[in-house]
């Protein structure tokens, strides 16, 4: 069992495992991270965007705010095609929305033929997230694309210089491509076993990370191999995490931990709400950079009833995204996949996430743009906007950015751990408006990710080489190696064994030959018998069932084959009983049979002659002789006496 | 050969008050908990003592079932977990799990409110009994015990009905619940998986019928409610409160649109709104078509259809009005019929099947006069019409998931006996395979083989599958597999030979037999020898014959070699002519007493030869 890591993104990863000589690959990733080295695309043209001065000798990198951006459709880091035969995998594995958004570029641009499974929350939402991007980019295209740059790293400043394997990158996918890929995608449930190839069982199980997310288990009658990937143990909207499934496993693959380590969710949550109620009381708007699903229903929740609380209840909310009433109308239809507090919801009946009341109550509203109708209308100030891209680099956000960065009392807060908000602001510096950073990041941090590990006790722990690595500021921020278990590390790019020795498969006994089996209990606990069946293949699952009755005509005369053979076979053990053999030779009348004990040489041996038939029989501890000069029948005879004087399975 | 036992307390042979018990594996599985509509007495419920004939019953059952919301399902319930006290798992959808309480709550008050029944089960009750219900959601795999496994699979007869199949050990039972096999217009078609169960037990409500186009039905349906609402006349559609109401209304709803229709269209349910939100809320157990565009329009909005007030009654001029229950046995819709039944401008069509016993059942079978319990009589002038929108599978549909689920025995409940028999033999003829449609209370035993699962090491499969790559490919080739089965703390693995000696310290014992045949042949020993290698390659043509350079030609652990006689210290004494001993030779054959029979034919052989 090999481990292939074609994405260098620890939160949005992407493996290729190699198992019973198939390819499976865990996860889709798309790295997002690489458009911050790009412009912003605003959706009306810029001024101060469209007269940054060159960067030399490159006409397509601009110099901005004292740093260097690609003048360029933006592009986004996919899995690595290097490593692996796109067109050789199977199937392919979703664990949650944030970690398929790379499937276009594998099932459109590949020649990749498998079967890809997700939850359904997984495909709706992730669609949601696809669709998202595509929109926003096609809202504000770009007529140039740069690729000049990518040859020349050596002469670009940091961080452009650094950047990982530029080649790589790619524009986004189409409408269509979108479309088409989510159509591959086959829906699973939770704890549904699924076969795959009759190779293995996979089943996914609840993450507790977001609506729909799973952590996968690959078994095989001896094998189990668990990939958790974006796990949350705390209490939020979707279901809970299913720790029982993911026990003792031979391997345990984990990735996506928190990417904010040093903080607390809880706390910036608090800080967030402090933030907003701080920024209205001073007459400013905020605004917060969001995905169109996730930790954005939670948003709503708690900042609703932290302005009621404040007395700010009347301050209007507005969700903007492409997706937006695609996204609040299928939280609503989920209840299967929440928690137990919000699913017991809708036995009321009741809609399980409040935003459903708030969006009934005006309080909160939602457009696909800016620009939508009745967005100009209904739009008020002082507000919060929920809006994407939490890069900044695309959709509605870079507007509203324009629009208040000017004035001090507005806010601009980021709840998305995925870009360092930073970078994300860079280009629009300089900023008047407050920049918080209150990451909201509900995946395991290290310390339940120890005792997560602790309790899962798996055999072989694989994990990311900078998991081992304490965090610099905070060093007992890593996964602890425990003594007893093994622990890999790998690296992007790294190809790894894991150390999964099979010994053993599944088959299974059909009851006619079952019933014909009768064990002997050769050493103390231990029941023998010789079995000899047909083996029948079916899907890959292994039956085996009797060999034809023996024909009753005198087989001597006909050719034995295999078959005839092996389904008499029983195997000889333990010594001889001399004593008794010479008993039984007695009784048939075979008077001058002599028993001679021969010591020496490699231990005692016995020599029986029987002068009258030609035969000798030689017996030493381990191996029984006959030579027999006699009679057919005789020797048959001889046989019989013999089988009678040794024990066989 | 371990057994299947299957008990119907009801729908064995009968519509009505579905209860199986179903016993595999040791286990004891009740398959739903329904109610009789067409009794008052005690007859209504299934016959619990049958289970234990007294004391606590949860003992002696693992868990219940329930397959969907309708009373005739899970009406039983509140019952047999309140009132017998059975505190076990009970496992159902969560559509189930929200619907059905509301419609036992309606039932109850019926019964209770109306009828002024006594003991009968609570509100309280009902909410308890909720409470030990387990939900799950389709394709999960719940173990309800560490053997005991169960599935869900979409059934499409009303909102969250399912299929369940059922596995203990390698034995295995589908229960259908009642389903249906093509989609309609707010549910989609059942659908289930090649799973192979022992069993399939299957409802059978229209096990004689092919029903025509749904399109057909659905245009006849609206064709005849448009003619009598025309002419000022009412019609009533008794229904229940989830399921058929929907589709049916989604149908009025876009009738009334396209042909601009005024007519007032009541939905006297009481539980309108509630029942539409729920079907908001799980819209993904619609069809294709409502999930796919309910962001922008539901289709459970509607325009024309408005909520049903009881003074509406003797309104004048013509309406359409919705009212449960759906039989006619109680409540509103019993209500509204009394009141327009002597009109012949009025009409009541029936959209679903009616159990023996209520005034739906009465009328379809075209009584004109209806006898109530207060001596009281209602001609029936209004037109009667019964049209099957009743979610379930035809006789196709039926035959269809056998074949889909390809189970090794049928049996057929929820049906009516003779539309079984001749289903049954339908089945027997087309699928080869056994039938059953045993009556209440009536033991059905079905012995099914079991397969053993069994460790096998991977070494010696490999060998096997190497031997059996290396021959030309041959479908037909038979795949041998030869090994030890060890038996060891209740595990059982198969293994290679020499793994069983080495593993567990066991002496081997070589038992080897030597024979010797005469032949005379002057020519020299090897030349001898390779004649005698082209007869057993020849004879043995299966075999792998080997010849070595020492002139020994090998067989498995068959050896043979020519020695000549003169020099043969083994040479007999008795009977032979030393004199022309330069021309006879001695064939020595020696084996392992595992090839006796291949020994022992060459042995044959060479005694045949010379």
């Amino acid at each position: 069992m090999k481990l292939y890591c074609l994405s260098n993104d620890l939160a949005k990863s992407c493996f290729v495992v190699s198992f019973k000589e198939r390819l499976f690959m865990l996860d889709c990733g798309l790295t997002e991270q690489t458009v911050l080295n790009f412009l912003p695309l605003p959706l009306v043209q810029s001024s101060k965007l469209s007269t940054l001065p060159n960067y030399p000798p490159f006409l397509e990198i601009k110099e901005c705010c004292g740093r260097t951006f690609i003048d360029s459709a933006p592009e986004f880091g996919t899995p690595s095609e290097k490593m692996v035969d796109f067109s050789e995998i199977d199937v392919i594995f979703i664990s949650n929305y944030l970690n398929m958004l790379a499937l276009p570029y594998i099932t459109e641009g590949t020649d990749f033929k498998g079967t890809v499974y997700a939850t359904e929350p997984t495909l709706q939402i992730g669609r949601f997230f696809l669709e998202e991007l595509v929109e926003y980019i096609e809202s504000a295209p770009k007529a140039s694309s740069a690729s000049f740059w990518k040859d020349m790293l050596n002469l670009l400043p940091p961080p452009l210089s650094d950047a990982y394997k530029p080649k790589n990158w790619k524009q986004i996918f189409t409408m269509k491509d979108v479309n088409n890929s989510v159509a591959r995608v086959k829906i699973a449930g939770y704890d549904e076993k699924l076969d795959i190839l009759g190779v293995l069982q996979a089943t996914p199980v609840s993450s507790g990370f977001c609506l729909g997310s799973s952590n996968w288990v690959l078994t095989t009658s001896h094998e189990k191999i668990c990939y958790v990937s974006g796990s949350s143990t705390l209490t939020t909207h979707p279901r809970p995490i299913n720790q029982s499934a993911l026990k003792h496993a031979d391997v345990l693959i984990m990735t996506g931990l928190t990417q904010a380590p040093t903080v607390n969710p809880d706390t910036k949550l608090g800080e967030l709400c402090i933030n907003v109620a701080m920024t209205i009381r001073n007459n400013g708007s905020c605004l917060i950079p969001c995905y169109p699903s996730g930790v954005v229903y939670d948003l709503f929740e708690c900042l609703t009833q932290n302005l009621e609380n404040s007395g700010l209840a009347n301050v209007p909310m507005f969700f903007i995204t492409p997706v937006a009433d695609s996204s609040l109308a299928y939280s609503n239809i989920l209840a299967e996949w929440l928690s137990s507090a919000k699913q017991n919801k809708v036995y009321v009946p009741d809609d399980p996430f409040p935003h459903a009341f708030l969006l009934k109550n005006n309080k909160l509203k939602h457009y696909k743009h800016i620009y939508s109708e009745g967005f100009s209308t209904d739009f008020r100030q002082p507000c919060v906007v929920f809006c994407g891209h939490p890069s900044l680099r695309f959709g509605d956000a870079v507007h509203f950015i324009e629009m208040w960065g000017n004035n001090p009392n507005n806010s601009i807060i980021f709840t998305e751990p995925d870009f360092p908000y930073l970078q994300a602001l860079a280009p629009y510096q300089p900023l008047a408006m407050k920049a918080c950073y209150c990451p909201i990041e509900t995946s395991l941090n290290f310390q339940q990710a120890n005792k997560l590990i602790k309790d899962l006790k798996p055999g072989v722990l694989v994990i990311p080489e900078q998991y081992t690595k304490p965090h610099p500021s905070t060093p007992t921020l890593c996964i602890d190696q425990p003594q007893d278990k093994k622990v890999i590390t790998f690296k992007c790019g790294e190809i790894i064994k894991l150390p999964l020795k099979r010994k053993m498969d599944r088959v299974y006994l059909s009851s006619e030959l079952a019933q014909k089996i009768v064990p002997k209990e050769v050493v103390t606990g231990v029941n023998l018998s010789t079995i000899t069946g047909i083996l029948h293949v079916k899907d890959n699952v292994s039956h085996i069932v009797p060999c034809d009755e023996a024909e009753a005509a005198e087989i001597t005369y006909k050719c034995p084959s295999r078959e005839d053979l092996l389904k008499k076979v029983k195997y000889e053990y333990g010594n001889l009983d001399i004593e008794l053999f010479m008993k039984k030779l007695q009784q048939d009348g075979i008077t001058d049979a002599r028993l001679e004990r021969n010591t020496g040489g490699q231990g005692t041996s016995f020599t029986i002659t029987i002068p009258s038939e030609d035969t000798v029989v030689k017996i030493e501890e381990n191996s029984t002789h006959i030579v027999c000069g006699g009679k057919p029948s005789l020797r048959l005879k001889l046989r019989d006496f013999l089988m009678k004087c040794i024990q066989n399975f | 050969m371990p057994d299947i036992k299957i008990t119907p307390l009801g729908a064995g042979q009968d519509v009505g008050r579905s209860c199986l018990l179903l016993e595999i594996g040791g286990k004891n599985i009740m398959l739903d908990c329904g109610l009789h509509m067409g009794f008052n007495d005690e007859r209504r419920f299934p016959d619990f003592s049958y289970i234990v004939p007294e004391g606590p019953i949860t003992s002696h059952i693992d868990c219940v079932i329930i397959s969907h919301f309708h009373l005739d399902h899970c009406g039983a319930l509140p019952y047999m977990s309140e009132m017998i006290g059975y505190n076990g798992p009970i496992y159902m959808t969560h559509p189930t799990k929200a619907i059905a309480p509301i419609l036992l709550e309606d039932m109850r008050k019926v019964a209770v409110e109306r009828k002024g029944e006594s003991n009968f089960f609570t509100t309280q009750m009902i909410k308890d009994c909720m409470k030990k219900v387990i939900a799950v959601t389709l394709h999960q795999s719940v173990m309800v015990d560490s053997e005991l496994e169960i599935k869900a699979y979409y059934a499409g007869h009303v909102l969250g009905a399912a299929m369940f199949w059922i596995r203990v050990g390698s034995q295995s039972v589908v229960y259908t619940g009642d389903y249906n096999m093509t989609p309609d217009r707010h549910l989609g078609a059942a659908w289930i998986d090649k799973c192979r169960p022992d069993l399939l037990i299957t409802e059978s409500t229209y096990a004689t019928t092919i029903r025509d186009s749904k399109r057909c039905r659905e245009r006849d349906f609206l064709k005849k409610v448009h003619e009598c609402v025309a002419k000022g006349g009412k019609v009533l559609i008794p229904v229940f409160a989830l399921g058929r109401a929907q589709e049916l209304c989604i149908l009025l709803e876009t009738y009334w649109e396209r042909m601009n229709l005024k007519y007032p269209i009541y939905f006297a349910v009481g539980l309108t709104e509630k029942a539409n939100t729920y079907y908001k809320m799980f819209i993904t157990w619609t069809n294709q078509k409502i999930r796919k565009t309910f962001v922008q329009r539901n289709m459970f909005d509607f325009k024309h259809i408005k909520p049903f007030d009881k003074g509406y009654i003797d309104n004048p001029g013509a309406m359409v009005v919705f009212a449960t229950p759906g039989m006619l046995h109680a409540g509103l819709s019993l209500q509204i019929f009394k009141k327009w039944a002597p009109n012949e401008n009025n009409m009541v069509i029936m959209p679903g099947y009616c159990v023996q016993g209520t005034v739906g059942h009465k009328i379809l079978g075209g009584a004109k006069k209806v006898e109530f319990e207060n001596k009281q009589t209602v001609d029936v002038k209004m037109s009667v019409e019964y049209m099957s929108f009743s979610a379930h599978a035809d006789a196709k549909g039926i035959m269809q998931l056998i074949q889909n689920c390809e189970p090794k025995n049928v049996m057929l409940v929820h049906g009516e006996a003779e539309k079984m028999e001749f289903l049954k033999s339908k089945i027997k003829e087309e699928f080869k395979i056994n039938c059953y449609m045993p009556a209440n209370g009536e033991t059905c035993v079905i012995s099914t083989p079991v397969k053993i699962p069994v460790d096998v090491s991977l070494s010696l499969l490999k060998a096997e599958s190497k031997m059996y790559n290396a021959q030309p490919p041959d479908p037909k080739r038979r795949r041998l597999i030869h090994g030890v089965l060890v038996v060891k703390d209740n595990k059982i693995i198969l293994m290679e030979l020499k793994d069983v000696f080495m593993e567990y310290g066991i002496n081997k014992h070589i038992m080897r037999y030597t024979s010797k045949v005469k032949i005379d042949d002057p020519g020299p020993k090897l030349r001898v020898a390779e004649k005698l290698f082209n007869i057993l390659q020849e004879k043995l043509s299966e075999w792998v014959v080997k010849f070595q350079e020492n002139g020994k030609i090998v067989v498995e652990s068959v050896e043979i070699s020519i020695e000549d006689l003169s020099s043969s210290g083994m040479a007999s004494t008795s009977d032979t002519d030393t004199s022309q001993s330069q021309s006879q030779k001695n064939i020595c054959v020696t084996w392992n007493n595992q090839d006796e029979d291949l020994g022992s034919y060459i042995l044959n052989l060479l005694h045949n030869i010379s």
